[in-house]
Parts: structure tokens; C-alpha cells; sequence
């Protein structure tokens, strides 16, 4: 691996920036993890590994690139355990040595933590700090409750996270004595540094490519793309090719799995790919449209979904991993897919110039197998708008609420006429091979009035809809009641004024 | 959380300040340096481990040749390459490091394979040819009580005559409960360097909380001597018990291979290898018999405990042998009958885990608490006030040691006021009336948590101290940092001793050339063992520059005084650092050690009698919890925490040990739940399934003070206490909440089966069976 500030940039060549000089890598393995180059290729120790797939946070860093506007950047923390290297082409990395400034001094998310008592053993702590600079620069006074999912990506064992709570919420003091400085990295959200910030930008413009990278390394290769009728040529090309996203999946097949992935194409670098539009009837989303970027908008159009996307993953995970890689992979836990099977989503498929459509419930074959013909890829998921008199929620269950995998996902949609249901979707995840709709459930409820003993009767045949699994995460049984008792949450939530969720007890 | 401080004197750090740990800037700032941070040696090997996927099995034979021809694989060892013990084992000698032609549980280690990257040992590891012969395995504890099947022989203790006070008791319960294990999940995973040195030696840095025994068991294993070898930890980034016995496989078979190589050797678990290869805290089936009062007076409980020891000793022994003794916790038991099985079964080998059994024994006093008071439809805190410790009397432990420092309750009653207990109990009443789906519920615990090895030799410690001719300090200690804030305390009182500012004073890494033969940093018991020790190493200098002072200035012994960075010498003032220089002019020794052992303990392992302790710890917990009888999902609303540090070395790191050690048995009693399925393959490896608390698990309203200042009566360190263990057993109350809102969907008198740890499924399972009593109920 080669790296040297000189601008000699060829298709095999990405370029990044960091602490401001940018960093040209030409021989590049194309599976390597950012974190592997950090610590093993720079000696940059800083930042950690503690679980290597992206569920400790220890190794969190932050990535800074220009947004859809083009003239401002954004700010996002990641897990550089599971990031390819070659995904950084274009972008700034910011690590926890880019922190402490010229002077020595530490940066307001430092030295919060550091007043406030935030480390213990300091092994997760590098990665806390990133992910509280991502908190810093993208939002000026969060609540507890922000604070929490900022965190959620972040585990610690030693200090019980109330100190360290205690710091993201004081850093800002300490910040606003500090951001006259002018330095970005000292700027909270909108408190300036806007010399600074052009800079940045100019300086990511400066990258942008002329030519789509194009990695071939001793047969192993990784191609980027920049457009969607590029895109449909590799892959017809090569149907077997590993279609690479946000890579929170595949980068555990490389890190975990000791997998070989010897040709891969990325499909970030494709911003019509990542593209996220609403139309008068539905929201389209681009395959590549990261969660952090799918979520406020599905928020907005579908409220019932809310806890759904608190709860999904981590902050860093849903900075990288997309909605398409999450329904594309046809995993059985998926989380978003009960909820997209009960809104009747569609999918549009692609192979070379030819578009197709398929209703998601076509979609998931068998175990981790999918209606993808060879050759063909998702382009977009495209989301029906709730008519009027349409309730719709989605509840996941698992041990832990935040950064877990389902033991139950459920979605209900009900359309009330005048007390009675005229149309029904249930569908879940965790309980069977895909996931998949509650065809003899549905039955049991549509054209029924919408009463208690409707309800009771739907959550008795559930059984015939479902045969669920037994693992680490739940046993079968539970699963099973499981399932019936969030139809009846779902019941009790439309009709009573009660509170059914213990999350919203204690949060503010 | 303002953390309150009483510094006892001006200088920077004195001791009761609320400095930051010493390392903060560095944890902030990526620059403290873990074992996989340290530079790396040009020429070093990558290890990796090959590891059994048989529970129990004859290996009939290994094929390695795919590994060896593996790409960048250097070398592979098996036992027979081993030239000295094949011998991990911290207390008896069976913990094999590499297997022998048996495997006893899934994750064993087989075989090493050293590479030149990471990547290609591990690789290369997943390469053998492995047949094996199934032997029947034996995957739980009541299985290996059914089959005898025992790591040590099982023990008994007993008190009185349980058996006719429970004849003529007016009440009896019986009850079984399933308390879960612990993963450690320490976030540095387990880790070993391995340098060659001159003639064959070996310097190892390792990530451990017992530097001396590594240094024991390398020599061992590789035909050398303990002068031949030296272990260093700078810091380690979490241990709980976990680098207790545990990183010795790790050095092990480091150093194994580089004597072999030549070259220096790295071994690094993967996350996945560490969580299935290394110890956890073990899983206990407690069984009671209960006989009581019509007010909830214990009359006499009888005990049987089963704990999951794995495959082989390791510390479960001393682990067993606190959890009997903690299972009176903060109560009197005028008749008692314990009996601790200690199987043996085909799972890895657990292990050391923060309160070192202590809470499986308190938990198992708890659940009879809790279950007296339903049965008899009173609350719960009221027969446990019933049954505290008394004062002068009902003052004698199982064990035959008196009581001498009870303040239970009265830290009881200032935290049953401070947390509006009377109300809240009363106001979840109402709300448990009103809210048909969502149900709440409150407990307080006590803790009482004896502090001091149990096995006596182990409380002695050492020190090391030089001062420079520019009057700064080295100070080292047999003590380890794992974050606990240990080095930050001893400089502490390295620093009030001499009147100097303890920036003035390096803080060293662990070091078995520095200090020989220290015990492991365990049992709450590091600032009180190596905190002694350092005093004494300080009193020692201070002393000969008293002398020195006296003679050179004229004066009295007497009237030289360290105070604040200056000697006062008669009527003059000498800056500290102008004394040593002038000292050493004089050819004063600048260099001391220091020798602590803990006075007064004595014990009788045969007898199970004795004083073992060297006193005791003290705090209580309320917790509020809110459960959802749909699903079972729960959230800790509340918490309000009273703790006893005794006069606080550092308020804000024990601060840090009460939160963090509650919020860690928080997650031993909710979320972390240990599966393995019926092949013995744990199933819960790694983040993924394995889940510990994160930020928005613990409660908004978290309520924490250290009890104002109580001086420990016995003369420990400044008159501060431990407090490393004990808060973790402040959690059962959450769990006790838990078992206090599941147990309202019925009335009093009710039985409540929950199992620990109390996941959605356990307290989903509790209500059904409460609701549908005639119902099926789930495994």
C-alpha cells in the first residue's frame, strides 16, 4: 500500500483527506477496514477494536463529506471495524488523534469527559469521544433522549455511561469559551468556523473524481461506479460480483467470516442511488439511501414507525448501512421489512435497461434467497402514502432496546370504515426463515368489525401463519405470544388511552 | 452528580480529593497505551488458536498439514510441543493449555498457529482436520449434581440445627431459582506480546490482573525458572475477574511460541474466540428451605447450591466458598445449612467475576426475603429490617465472625427516608389499579460485603519507591490498573504522605521485576493492600530524610514536618525537593519498598470458621421498574443508591466503582443472558447476542451519594473502605423490583417464579404463570 500527498490520481487510486492533507493510496487490498489501515499502516492507535462488527463502538470514527448541497459538509460517526478503506475515496476521515489541538489542548468533548469523570478503564473511550464530536457538530443542545441514541452504538462496562451523559451535555460550555478560535473542530452546531468549513469543502471538491474507481488488484477487484446505467453494465457483467452498500453486513463476512470477497461493487458512490423523493402516492427510496437518511423521511410520512427507527441499530450503523441493503439481503431479523411488508412497498428491480416491480411480499423466497434474477439489483424502494383512516404501527422486541436484533418485529396497518376493517396487513420478522405477512390473521380480521373479540380470534390463528424459531434470542413459545400480544398492543393502542410501551416511562 | 471531596490537606491530589484518574487525558485523547498499542517488534508472529468444537471428546486424531502449508503460517504447536507443564491452572493443576488427546468443552484450546499477519493465523487456524470421538457431555450444573460430577468435593456449612428449626418453624417455603452466569465483556479483549530476551528469557506484556501468576505459570510451561521471566501491564482496559486466572492460556502459549520461534509473538483473541474460549461468572441452582414467623422471622434456611464450575477448578473453590458466606448478606440466621456443589461440567471454566460468588450467596438470601413476604403479604423491606444484623447481639456470622461494624440500618433507614420509599410504594399501588397492561414495582436491598481474600496468605502486598535528586517520585506497586482508579488512590497516598503535589509522582506499570510475588488484584482489595504498602514505602524515605533533616539542621526529630511540597525544619522551610537534593548529597538512601499484610485475619477452611474478613462494606439500593405484561419488556425508572466508602480516598472514582458496578449487575440481572444449545456451543459470543447495558438503560432519575464520611473503625488506608465488588450487589434490587411488579398482576400470598436473568421472556413467563396458573408453562 502506497500514500503520498502528490495528486497522481488514476482509477485505482482513492484519495481522502486527513487532518487536512490528503492521502492518495494506489495499491490498495480492497477489503481492507479502515481500522485495520489506522492502527496496522499508520500506527494511528487511538481508535480501538473491541468486537470487530460493529456492535461495541470502541472503534467509532467519524466521517466528514460534502452533502446533497454540495457547498457544506456532513458529519458522521461510523464503525471503522466494518468500513473497506476504499469507501473513504472522496471523503475526510477524522480519527480521535485529529482532536487534541496544536496546542495541546483537548477538545470540549474531551475535556468534558475528562471533567466529568467519563473514563474508566478508557479503552471504549476514544470512541465515545467520536461519537459525541459527531453529536457536537450536528446538533447544539440535545436532550437525554439524543444523547442516548448518540451513544447507543457505544458500549461501556466500566462507569454505568451517567458520567459520561453528564459530559455530552456539558461539553458546550466548555466549547462556546473556545469556537471563536475559528477552528471547525471546536465549532458545536452552527456556531461558525465558516472560514474553515470552506476550506474543508474546497478541499473535498478537490476530489471528486474524473474517472469512477476501479480497483484491480492481482485479480481482486472493487469497482465504485457514479451511475446507474454504469452500475447495470457490472453487474450484468458480473452477476456474482458482491454488491457493497453500507457494508454492515458484509464487512462482518470479511472480519468474521475470513471471506474472500474477490469482486465487489460499491454502490455509494451513486448519487442518484441515494436519492430519496415523495411523490403525491409514494416515497421512492434509492437503494443506496443510508437509514440515517431514510429515517426522518419515512418518520414524517408514516409517525407510527417512530420507535421503530430509535431503536434500529446504532447511530453509526445507520450512518453507513442502508434501507436497500437491509431489504436486499432478505435477512430473517431485518427490521424494517414487517413494516414495509405491511405498507405494501414495492420494489424496483433492474437488470441492464430493464426495470421491473415486484410487491416485497413476492420478494423473499426461502432463507436468505431472493426473487433477484442474476444479474439484476435493487434500484428503489418505493413506499405507498397511508390513505386517510389508516392506522399503522411497527413494535420490535428484544433484551435490550437499543442496538439489539428482534426476537419479534411487527407491522399492522388497519384501514377503518366506519368501525369495521377494510384492509389489513400484519406482517413479522423473527419468527420464520423471511419475513413474511400473516395471510390467515389478516383473514381473521378483514371485513370484521374492530373490536376485542375480533382481536382475540386474529391472535388465536397466528399459529397457523407461524411455526417460529427457538434461539439465544427467544424461545419459540414466547415468540408465539409474542406475536398475538402485540396485535392486541396494537388493538389497545388505537382504541383505549392507555399506555401500552414501557419506553415511554423515564425518557425525556 | 456533584461529587462532594474533603481533601485532608492543600497539596495537588491529597487524599479524599476528587482528582480525575490519572490516565483521563490519555483515555480522551487515544494516547494511553493498551497491550495492542505498544510498538511492535519488526519481526513479530501472529498467533492463532485452534479450538475444539466437541463439548466433550477423545481426539482420535489431528491433521495439521493444511495449516502449516497455510499462506504466511511460520509455525504450529500442539501439547506435545510443549517443554515444560501443560499447565494453566491457577490453584490446582488442571486447566491444560493446550489439549490433551481430550477436549472438555467447545472453544478448548488445540493447537497455535503463528503467521506473519493477523489475518493469515487466523485463517490458518480454521484449517485442521479434526476427528473426534463423542464422549456423553454433561452441559448443566443439576445434570453434573444427578451424575456427581464435581470440580472439588461439595461443602457444607452450617449453624444451629436447621433441621428441627425447621421442623417446629410456624411457616415453611421451599423454592428453586435459576440465576444466570456473566460474560465479563471487557472491552480489550484478552491479549498477549511475548519478547525474547538474552539467555532464553522471556518478557511478556500482558493484559492482566495478576502479573505474578503469569510470571508462575510461563516458567512452568516452559521449563524456566520465575527469575527467567518478567510480566508487565501498564493498564488493561477493563478486567472484572475476567483477567483474573484467564490471561494466563492467553501468555501462555505467546510465550510457548516465541521460545520455540525465537521471535517475538503476539496472541489477540478475537472478540468471538475470547467470549467462547475464556471464563465466565458462574451460573448458580438455588434451592431453599425457609422456616419463619408469622412477622417474616427467619427461623432457619437451608441452602443447596449448584454452581456451573465448567471443565475444570480454576478459582471456583474460593468462588464457592464466598458465595456460602455471602448468603447471609447483611442478615441474621440463627440456623443455617449450606451445602455448595461445585460441578464439573462440559462448558468452558468460570471463573473470577466481580463479588467472586458473593452475589449468587446474597441472591439466594434475597429470593427467601422476598418470598417470606408475599407468602406472609407484608412488604418485603419489613422483613428484611426484621432480619438485619443486630448490634451487640444477633451479631455473629455463620462463619463465627463477629459483626463488629454494623451501620446497616441505619444507612437502611436514611435511604428508606432520602428515596420517599412509604409514598412510592403507595403510589404504585394506585397506579398498578389503574393500569391494566403496564405494572410497576420497588425493592430495597442491602449489601454487606466482606473485604479481605478468604484465603489469608493472598493480603500481603508490596511496593516501590525511589526519589530523584530533583525531588520527583517513581512510585510502583504489586497492584494492577484495569480502570478502577487503583494507581490514581495509591498515588494519592503516596502524595499525602510525603506533602507532595502528586503530579511530582510517576505512576508505574505493573512489573514483576519491581515487585515480586503479588497477589492478584481481586477482592475489592488493591488501594487497601497496595495503598498500605506504598505508605510504608514512604513512611520508610520520609523517615531517613526526618533523620537527615534533624541532624543536618540541628533540630529535633520532631520538629521536622512535611506539609504542602515544603519540609518545615525548626523555624525554617525547605522545599521538598532542596531536602532530597541535600539528602543525597549526605549519601541517603533514596530507594525503599513497602510490605503490607492485613492484621487480624485468620481462617479455618476445614471448619468453614474463622475471621476471613477484615471487615465489612455496607450500602443499599431502591429501584422502580415498569414492566409491560404484553411482552415483558421492562425499564429501571428509578434508582437511589446510599454506599459506604468509609472515609473515600477519591470521592469521584468511587463514584465511578458504585454506578458503574450497579449499572454492570443491572445488565447480570435483565439483559445478559448466556445460552448454549444442546451441543454445549455457547450461542451468545459476541455484541451481537450478547447484550450489556448501554446509555439508555440506565435510569434519568439515578440518585447516588456515598455515605457522608464514616471512617472505617478498623485502620485501613486513611480509614477508607473497598469498593470495587461491593456495589455490583446493589443491583439486586432491581431485580427484586422486577419480581415486585410481575407479582402484581395477583395477589398476596402469591408465589412468583422468575428466573435470572430477568429478559422479557423470564418476566413474561412470571406473569403468565401467575395468570394462568393451569397453564403449560414454557421451559
Amino acid at each position: 500500500m502506497h500514500s503520498s500527498t502528490a495528486n497522481k490520481a488514476t482509477p485505482e487510486t482513492i484519495s481522502f483527506v486527513l487532518d487536512g492533507e490528503v492521502i492518495e493510496i494506489s495499491d490498495l487490498d480492497p477489503t481492507r477496514t479502515v481500522l485495520q489501515y489506522l492502527r496496522e499502516n499508520l500506527r494511528r492507535t487511538g481508535t480501538k477494536e473491541g468486537c470487530a462488527e460493529g456492535d461495541c463502538g470502541a472503534c467509532t470514527v467519524v466521517i466528514a463529506e460534502l452533502d446533497d448541497s454540495g457547498d457544506s459538509i456532513q458529519v458522521r460517526a461510523i464503525n471503522s471495524c466494518i468500513q473497506f478503506l476504499a469507501t473513504l475515496d472522496g471523503k475526510e476521515l477524522i480519527t480521535i488523534e485529529s482532536l487534541r489541538g496544536k496546542d495541546g489542548v483537548l477538545h470540549p468533548a474531551q475535556q468534558a469527559m475528562v471533567d466529568y469523570h467519563g473514563s474508566q478503564c478508557g479503552f471504549c473511550t476514544p470512541g465515545f469521544v467520536m461519537s459525541l464530536l459527531a453529536l457536537y457538530k450536528n446538533n447544539a443542545a440535545p436532550t437525554r433522549v439524543e444523547v442516548d441514541d448518540a451513544l447507543a452504538g457505544n458500549l461501556c462496562r466500566c462507569t454505568g455511561y451517567r458520567p459520561i451523559v453528564d459530559a455530552a451535555m456539558k461539553m458546550y460550555a466548555d466549547g462556546s469559551q473556545r469556537e471563536a478560535t475559528g477552528d471547525w473542530l471546536l465549532a458545536a452546531k452552527g456556531a461558525g468556523a465558516e472560514e474553515q468549513l470552506q476550506d474543508k469543502v474546497a478541499k473535498l471538491k478537490s476530489l471528486r473524481r474524473k474517472t469512477s474507481l476501479a480497483i484491480n488488484r492481482a485479480g481482486r477487484r472493487f469497482d465504485a461506479p457514479r451511475s446507474i446505467p454504469e452500475l447495470a453494465g457490472l453487474v450484468e457483467g458480473r452477476p456474482d460480483a458482491t454488491l457493497l452498500a453500507g457494508g454492515t453486513d458484509v464487512g462482518i463476512w470479511v472480519t468474521k467470516q475470513h471471506r474472500e470477497l474477490d469482486d465487489v461493487i460499491y454502490l455509494g458512490r451513486i448519487s442518484e442511488l441515494r436519492t430519496i423523493s415523495v411523490s403525491a402516492t409514494h416515497v421512492d427510496i434509492g437503494a443506496a439511501a443510508t437509514l440515517s437518511d431514510v429515517m426522518p423521511v419515512l418518520g414524517k410520512y408514516f409517525p407510527g414507525l417512530e420507535e421503530l427507527f430509535v431503536r434500529f441499530a446504532s447511530p453509526p450503523i445507520r450512518n453507513a448501512g442502508t434501507l436497500g441493503g437491509n431489504v436486499a439481503n432478505g435477512s430473517p431479523i431485518g427490521d424494517s421489512m414487517p413494516a414495509l411488508l405491511a405498507l405494501d412497498t414495492t420494489l424496483v428491480l433492474r437488470k441492464g435497461k430493464r426495470q421491473r416491480e415486484l410487491p416485497l411480499d413476492e420478494f423473499y423466497m426461502d432463507y436468505q434467497e431472493t426473487a433477484m434474477e442474476q444479474g439484476e439489483f435493487l434500484e428503489k424502494i418505493r413506499v405507498p402514502l397511508l390513505e386517510s383512516g389508516t392506522y399503522l404501527q411497527s413494535y420490535k422486541v428484544s433484551k435490550r432496546f437499543d442496538q439489539d436484533i428482534s426476537a419479534v418485529c411487527a407491522a399492522f396497518r388497519v384501514k377503518l370504515d366506519d368501525g369495521l376493517i377494510t384492509e389489513v396487513r400484519v406482517a413479522y420478522g423473527g419468527l420464520a426463515a423471511t419475513p413474511k405477512r400473516a395471510i390467515q390473521c389478516e383473514k381473521a380480521l378483514l371485513d370484521k368489525v374492530f373490536e376485542r373479540t375480533t382481536i382475540d380470534v386474529a391472535m388465536q390463528v397466528l399459529d397457523r401463519d407461524f411455526q417460529p424459531i427457538a434461539d439465544m434470542r427467544a424461545s419459540d413459545q414466547y415468540r408465539m405470544q409474542v406475536c398475538r400480544n402485540l396485535l392486541l398492543r396494537f388493538y389497545l393502542e388505537i382504541t383505549g388511552d392507555q399506555s401500552t410501551r414501557v419506553y415511554e416511562y423515564g425518557r425525556v | 452528580m456533584a461529587v462532594s471531596e474533603s481533601p485532608l490537606s492543600a497539596i495537588k491530589g491529597s487524599v479524599g480529593s476528587s482528582i480525575p484518574h490519572d490516565s483521563a487525558h490519555l483515555h480522551v485523547s487515544g494516547e494511553a497505551s493498551y497491550t495492542d498499542d505498544i510498538a511492535e517488534p519488526r519481526d513479530l508472529l501472529h498467533l492463532a488458536v485452534g479450538m475444539s468444537e466437541r463439548a466433550h471428546a477423545r481426539i482420535k486424531s489431528i491433521d495439521l498439514q493444511p495449516v502449516r502449508d497455510a499462506a504466511g503460517v511460520v509455525d504450529v504447536i500442539v501439547v506435545d510441543d510443549i517443554p515444560g507443564e501443560n499447565n494453566c491452572g491457577p490453584v490446582i493443576h488442571d486447566d491444560p493449555i493446550l489439549a490433551p488427546n481430550l477436549v472438555q468443552y467447545v472453544g478448548q484450546a488445540i493447537f497455535a498457529v503463528a503467521a506473519e499477519t493477523v489475518d493469515a493465523a487466523r485463517k490458518a487456524a480454521r484449517l485442521a482436520i479434526i476427528d473426534y470421538e463423542d464422549l456423553d457431555a454433561i452441559l448443566d450444573p443439576l445434570d453434573a449434581v444427578e451424575k456427581q460430577s464435581f470440580v472439588l468435593p461439595s461443602e457444607t456449612l452450617t449453624r444451629g440445627d436447621s433441621t428441627r428449626a425447621l421442623e417446629s418453624a410456624a411457616n415453611r417455603l421451599q423454592g428453586r431459582v435459576h440465576l444466570g452466569g456473566q460474560d465479563h465483556f471487557y472491552l480489550e479483549g484478552q491479549i498477549a506480546m511475548v519478547l525474547p530476551r538474552d539467555d532464553g528469557d522471556l518478557f511478556i506484556f500482558s493484559s492482566t490482573q495478576h502479573p505474578g501468576e503469569l510470571q508462575a505459570l510461563i516458567a512452568a510451561a516452559t521449563g524456566k525458572q520465575a527469575k527467567d521471566v518478567v510480566v508487565e501491564c501498564r493498564r488493561m482496559g477493563g478486567g472484572f475477574g475476567g483477567k483474573e486466572s484467564q490471561p494466563a492460556l492467553i501468555a501462555c502459549i505467546a510465550a510457548l511460541m516465541t521460545q520455540r520461534t525465537g521471535r517475538a509473538c503476539k496472541l489477540r483473541l478475537d472478540r468471538d474466540d475470547d467470549m467462547k474460549m475464556t471464563g465466565k461468572r458462574h451460573d448458580f441452582v438455588i434451592d431453599y428451605n425457609v422456616g419463619f414467623d408469622s412477622d417474616g422471622h427467619i427461623d432457619a434456611v437451608e441452602f443447596v447450591f449448584a454452581s456451573r464450575c465448567g471443565m475444570s477448578a480454576d478459582l471456583s473453590g474460593a468462588i464457592n466458598d464466598r458465595a456460602m458466606f455471602h448468603c447471609d448478606n447483611a442478615y441474621y440466621l440463627p440456623n443455617l445449612s449450606v451445602v455448595s456443589h461445585r460441578c464439573k461440567t462440559h462448558t468452558v471454566s468460570n471463573t473470577a467475576f466481580r463479588g467472586f460468588g458473593g452475589p449468587q450467596g446474597m441472591f439466594g438470601i434475597e429470593c427467601v426475603m422476598d418470598d417470606v413476604a408475599r407468602h406472609l403479604g407484608i412488604d418485603a423491606l419489613d422483613v428484611r429490617r426484621r432480619n438485619f444484623y443486630g448490634v451487640g447481639e444477633r451479631d455473629i456470622t455463620p462463619y463465627g465472625q463477629k459483626v463488629k461494624d454494623n451501620i446497616i440500618v441505619e444507612l437502611v433507614e436514611q435511604l428508606h427516608a432520602s428515596s420517599g420509599y412509604v409514598s412510592r410504594v403507595a403510589d404504585i399501588k394506585s397506579f398498578n389499579a389503574e393500569s391494566e397492561i403496564l405494572k410497576r414495582g420497588i425493592a430495597l436491598t442491602p449489601v454487606k460485603f466482606g473485604i479481605a481474600f478468604t484465603a489469608t496468605h493472598l493480603n500481603q502486598a508490596g511496593a516501590l519507591l525511589h526519589i530523584y535528586t530533583d525531588g520527583t517520585v517513581h512510585l510502583n506497586h504489586g497492584g494492577t490498573e484495569m480502570g478502577q482508579g487503583l494507581f490514581t488512590k495509591v498515588a494519592q497516598v503516596v502524595a499525602e504522605e510525603l506533602q507532595i503535589d502528586i503530579d511530582q509522582i510517576k505512576i508505574t506499570a505493573s512489573d514483576t521485576s519491581k515487585v515480586p510475588n503479588a497477589s492478584a488484584t481481586a477482592a475489592s482489595s488493591g488501594s487497601d493492600l497496595n495503598g498500605k504498602a506504598a505508605q510504608a514505602a514512604a513512611r520508610t524515605i520520609k523517615g531517613r530524610l526526618s533523620r537527615f533533616a534533624a541532624e543536618h539542621f540541628g533540630v529535633a526529630e520532631a520538629d521536622v514536618v512535611f506539609t504542602c511540597n515544603e519540609v518545615i525544619v525548626g523555624d525554617r522551610s525547605v522545599p521538598f525537593k532542596e531536602l532530597v537534593r541535600l539528602a543525597w548529597f549526605a549519601r541517603t538512601s533514596l530507594s525503599a519498598t513497602g510490605f503490607y499484610k492485613t492484621p487480624d485475619i485468620h481462617y479455618d477452611r476445614e471448619t468453614f470458621s474463622g475471621r476471613p474478613f477484615y471487615y465489612y462494606t455496607y450500602g443499599a439500593a431502591v429501584s422502580e421498574v415498569i414492566i409491560d405484561t404484553l411482552t415483558g419488556e421492562n425499564r429501571l425508572l428509578r434508582v437511589d443508591i446510599l454506599h459506604d466508602c468509609g472515609k473515600s480516598l477519591n470521592p469521584a472514582i468511587d463514584m465511578g466503582q458504585i454506578e458503574g458496578g450497579f449499572i454492570q449487575g443491572a445488565g447480570w440481572l435483565t439483559t445478559e443472558e448466556l445460552c448454549w444449545n444442546e451441543k454445549g456451543e455457547l450461542m451468545t459470543y459476541a455484541p451481537s447476542t450478547y447484550k450489556i447495558p448501554t446509555s439508555s438503560d440506565v435510569p434519568v432519575d439515578f440518585r447516588v451519594q456515598i455515605l457522608e464520611s464514616v471512617a472505617n473503625r478498623e485502620e485501613t488506608v486513611f480509614r477508607s473502605k473497598a469498593v470495587g465488588e461491593p456495589p455490583l450487589m446493589l443491583a439486586l434490587s432491581v431485580y427484586y423490583a422486577l419480581k415486585d411488579a410481575v407479582s402484581s398482576v395477583a395477589g398476596d400470598g402469591q408465589h412468583v417464579s422468575l428466573q435470572a436473568p430477568a429478559t422479557p421472556e423470564a418476566v413474561l413467563n412470571a406473569v403468565r404463570a401467575l395468570q394462568y396458573p393451569d397453564e403449560t408453562q414454557h421451559a
